[in-house]
């Protein structure tokens, strides 16, 4: 698989840093001329995964987010977002939507908002170790459109 | 976020306005509470035409908004949401819990 392009970005679990990563990412994403529906997609979907480490991965701490970005080959754009904190039991059950171990103030959506607005998304995890999201999203450049 | 209201006649419009996600829905569940409190409306409409970007932290947060309404008998519902909140609430599925009108844009 050929990458032309990629970026590591390293900030810690402060719930301020969830508008910089939507930035971050839109800022990368624009290197693959995407129209702003598909900038919103990318968006929302690094949202819904840096507010889970946030929110779910270390509760009590501040802990350390890792956004990874690469350009894949047709114009595929890739992310992943990763913790080492508190990890899923069941992963499978955690993306079930309603499915939140956050009580009252969540509503167990995340996984079906990025679901919905990636083409592929892939969870990894291990409890007490952390977990990592990778999402893809395919590009098309406004001027290969038709 | 920015959060404007005007009540008249037993309804209560809350206007959104800017990004809500997890770091900003603490404080606008606060001041709708506060809204809520205040006006003890039978029906709170939330205006989303300005709000730029929302992500589930939004949708949890009309939900409880809407369990606030119904508890007291009101109703609520959302209007004219632009167009990224409109694919959230879409993809999350509550306007089968809470209607979308599109209103007079
Ligand atoms: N990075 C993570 N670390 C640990 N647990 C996680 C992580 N991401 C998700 N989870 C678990 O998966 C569950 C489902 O996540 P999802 O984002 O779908 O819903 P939520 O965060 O609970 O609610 P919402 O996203 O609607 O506010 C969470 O409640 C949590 O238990
Ligand atoms: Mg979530």
């Amino acid at each position: 698989m050929q990458v032309s392009n990629e970026c590591r970005l390293e900030f810690p679990s402060k719930s301020s840093n969830e508008a910089f990563a939507r930035v971050a990412a839109a800022a990368f994403a624009a290197q693959l001329d995407p129209t702003l529906e598909e900038l919103e997609d990318v968006k929302t979907a690094v949202s819904e995964a840096v507010t889970n480490c946030i929110v779910h991965a270390y509760p009590e701490s501040v802990g350390r987010i890792r956004l990874k970005m690469r350009i894949l080959e047709g114009g595929v754009l890739e992310i992943a977002v990763q913790d080492w904190g508190k990890g899923i039991e069941d992963v499978e059950k955690a993306r079930e939507p309603l499915f939140t171990t956050g009580g009252e103030e969540r509503g167990g959506m995340g996984f079906t908002i990025m679901e919905s607005f990636t083409d592929k998304l892939r969870v990894r995890s291990r409890p007490g170790r952390g977990t990592v999201v990778i999402m893809q999203r395919q590009i098309r450049s406004r001027q290969r459109r038709p | 976020m920015t959060i404007h209201s005007d009540y008249a006649g037993g309804r209560l419009t809350a206007y959104l306005s800017g990004e809500l996600d997890q770091h900003e829905a603490r404080g606008a569940m606060r001041s709708l509470d506060g809204l809520l409190d205040a006006y003890l409306p039978r029906d709170l409409v939330l205006n989303l035409s300005e709000l730029k970007f929302m992500d589930s932290s939004g949708i949890a947060l009309m939900i409880r908004l809407s369990r606030r309404m119904k508890a007291t008998g009101g109703r609520m519902w959302i209007e004219n949401p632009a167009r990224q909140p409109k694919r959230v609430i879409d993809a999350a599925g509550i306007d089968r819990l809470i209607p979308v009108a599109a209103g007079s844009l």
